[in-house]
């Protein structure tokens, strides 16, 4: 019991040592990369640029602040990605069909929106409900309802792609195109989520529990918390943040087919850990996993924004830049500060 | 050989005569169809036009059967092969590989079992084992691309070219594309994947705005990237500036076509009804008294406001 108890506390006695480290590791990754952008092409800060990234990392990004709590609460979520797919399709199916009924206007856009929060928050309950009360692995619940997700998007449009009438795309088109105050509303929407995250997750008990939970299921469960119900709830809310993060997509392209979201899971998943979020749970922070989200979209662009690398091997460079963000977030670039002395403990 | 055939469907049909009714007339023949499931724009014209021609034939003729069977990786079509060939006891395949070289092999054992082989747009790595073969032409594709570069634009001029997920269709039609507009004095600015995909197609064109201030022609090589690309370049509000070509005949741009735009004015054909052409070549095999083996290479013509209407298919989903 004081063993496990004490694995609990491991993180905060880590962090007396190499807090800066350890928390600003993806920071400094961030800043190394934005350097290199700017060296090889000065266009990388201009402020289109810029928007652009930011804009772009938000759909990762706000699906990644719900992965920070299922996977802080010791879980995982495949399906995100085939999530956003099929919530994407269906919109589109319930906004054009009800053009038909009540003419073309921001209800239509306001129909599809509650549609979508709908479907996320079930489609999240349904992850939830299945790993918990059904004692299914996560990795199997998921793996099947991504399956099952991806197929429907491809059911749904016949093979093909599901449109959105011209008509309604005008009026949608601001929710991804638009700005308020200069700032592009799918930036807002992506602050907004992770300032809320942050404060779900750092500041209220909810929070603790789900890092409890992660961190030692038997001993959260001794402690009187109500395992199961945090956990769906921590499902809950990345099917909810993927329904936000779709509603901002819809409008952009406008369409939906089967290959809408391919790999966001992974993504995400990437995201949370560059962030410095525990894979197996008991820790987590969604402030790293902004970063972690910004840091994907920038890699992509820089390639863009450069020929000195053959496309061919785009992968190998995302790889090799995730790998060291991981490496330089474990702190262990601290390891090799020789004016730092070794921890006595 | 045929002795074997026999024997086997014997065999297998003492075990499965309950699944599989049809097999016991002889007079039947029936052809099974293998292509990849449809997880992109492309495929799923593909899977609608099969499905076209399935009902279209079957209805057609009281003796024809089609089994159509759709797979989601090289391993799966290789099995779906072998269910065809032993429990569906087929006469004649029509096969679009999803790759090549995993597919050769397992086609190959199907045309030894005696069955008539049609292959489909992706060739096999080895020759001779089809009967027939049906295919767009990927070069083609790059060089009526290029020639009609060629036609709009001239020395100093700056185009920046999407292309497709690296393959060997991808490189096929990029360099037909390249060889097409060598000398003209036009300066490709930069060439990325998009992976045939309408968001990465929105992406790489946005990185493409912001790099390069002076863009006259944007080739996308594939719609679905095309339809990415045009959102991209309306944000950036540079619509005047630049033309883009896109590739394949997806109904949304056939119709933009047809409506004259100054945006995306022409498109060349790489028509997933293909697998309808070839279907009706391999029943023509059992039902016309004409040769039909040999070499079927389909044209990728320009296509122009004036031709748009023949490639139109409102119904597709591609």
């Amino acid at each position: 019991m004081t063993v496990q108890a004490h694995e609990g506390v491991k993180p905060a006695r880590k962090r007396l040592f190499a807090i800066d480290y350890h928390t600003m590791g993806p920071l400094l990754a961030l800043i190394a990369l934005c350097i290199l952008g700017f060296a090889l092409n000065s266009a990388f800060i201009s402020e289109g640029n810029i928007t652009n990234l930011l804009t772009r990392s938000a759909f990762i990004g706000i699906i990644a602040v719900g992965a920070t709590f299922v996977i802080t609460a010791g879980g995982i979520d495949l399906s995100v990605g085939s999530m956003a797919a099929v919530i994407s399709g269906v919109m589109i199916i319930v906004m054009n069909s009800a053009i038909g009924a009540m003419g073309v206007g921001v209800h239509i856009v306001l129909i599809g929106c509650v549609a979508s929060v709908l479907l996320g928050l079930a489609a999240g309950f349904l992850n939830g409900f299945m790993t918990t009360k059904g004692k299914i692995e996560a990795f199997i619940v998921t793996l099947g309802t991504m399956g099952i997700y991806r197929s429907l998007v491809t059911y749904f449009a016949d093979g093909g792609t599901l449109s959105l009438a011209f008509d309604v795309r005008d009026v949608y088109r601001p929710v991804y195109y638009g700005n308020i105050l200069g700032v592009p509303v799918p930036v807002l929407a992506f602050a907004i989520v992770a300032i809320l995250g942050w404060v779900l997750l750092n500041r209220t008990a909810f929070g603790r529990y789900c890092m409890a939970i992660g961190s030692n299921e038997t001993v959260a469960r001794y402690s009187a918390i109500k395992v199961d119900r945090v956990r769906t709830l921590t499902y809950v809310i990345q099917g909810f943040c993927v329904s936000i993060a779709t509603i901002i997509y819809v409008p952009r392209l406008g369409s939906a087919s089967s290959s809408t979201g391919v790999l966001w899971e992974l993504e995400a998943i990437a995201a949370v850990i560059i962030g410095g979020t525990m894979l197996k749970g008991g820790y987590g922070r969604i402030g790293g996993t902004v970063v972690g989200a910004i840091m994907l979209t920038t890699i992509g662009n820089i390639l863009n924004l450069t020929d000195i690398i053959s496309n061919y091997l785009n992968g190998a460079v995302q790889g090799v830049i995730i790998i060291a963000a991981v490496w330089l977030q474990r702190g262990n670039l601290a390891n090799l500060n020789p004016f730092r002395r070794k921890p006595t403990a | 050989m045929q002795l074997l055939r026999k024997i086997a469907v014997l065999a297998i049909g003492g075990a499965m005569a309950f699944s599989a009714p049809t097999m016991a007339q002889d007079d039947t023949v029936t052809i099974g169809v293998s292509i990849p499931a449809a997880t992109h724009g492309w495929a799923g014209g593909l899977n609608w036009h099969a499905s076209q021609a399935q009902a279209r034939l079957q209805a057609q003729y009281d003796n024809i059967e089609i089994v159509l069977v759709t797979a989601d990786g090289p391993a799966q079509q290789a099995n779906d092969l072998e269910d065809l060939v032993s429990i569906h006891n087929i006469d004649a395949l029509v096969v679009l590989p999803f790759e090549s070289e995993p597919l050769t092999d397992p086609v190959r054992r199907v045309k030894e079992s005696g069955v008539f082989v049609t292959v489909v747009d992706r060739g096999l790595s080895q020759d001779g084992i089809e009967d027939v073969y049906v295919a767009g032409n990927n070069p083609e594709l790059g060089r009526v691309s290029g020639e009609y570069f060629l036609t709009r634009l001239g020395e100093g001029d700056n185009i920046v070219i999407l292309r497709g997920i690296p393959t060997v269709i991808d490189d096929e039609r990029f360099n037909a594309f390249i060889e097409t507009i060598e000398g003209s004095g036009i300066n490709v600015l930069d060439n990325k994947h998009a992976n045939w995909n309408r968001d990465d197609g929105f992406e790489v064109m946005q990185d493409f705005l912001s790099r390069f201030p002076d863009i006259d022609g944007v080739w996308a090589q594939d719609d679905d990237i095309a339809l990415g690309v045009i959102e991209a370049i309306r944000q950036a509000d540079r619509v005047d500036e630049m033309f883009v070509v896109g590739g394949a005949g997806m109904k949304e741009v056939i119709q933009m076509v047809m409506q004259g735009s100054e945006l995306i004015p022409v498109n060349v054909l790489y028509p997933p009804a293909m697998i309808a052409t070839a279907m009706d070549v391999t029943v023509a095999h059992f039902t016309s008294n004409g040769p039909v083996t040999g070499e079927y290479i389909l044209g990728a013509p320009l296509i122009t406001p004036e031709n748009a209407e023949q490639y139109y298919f409102p119904d597709s989903p591609f």
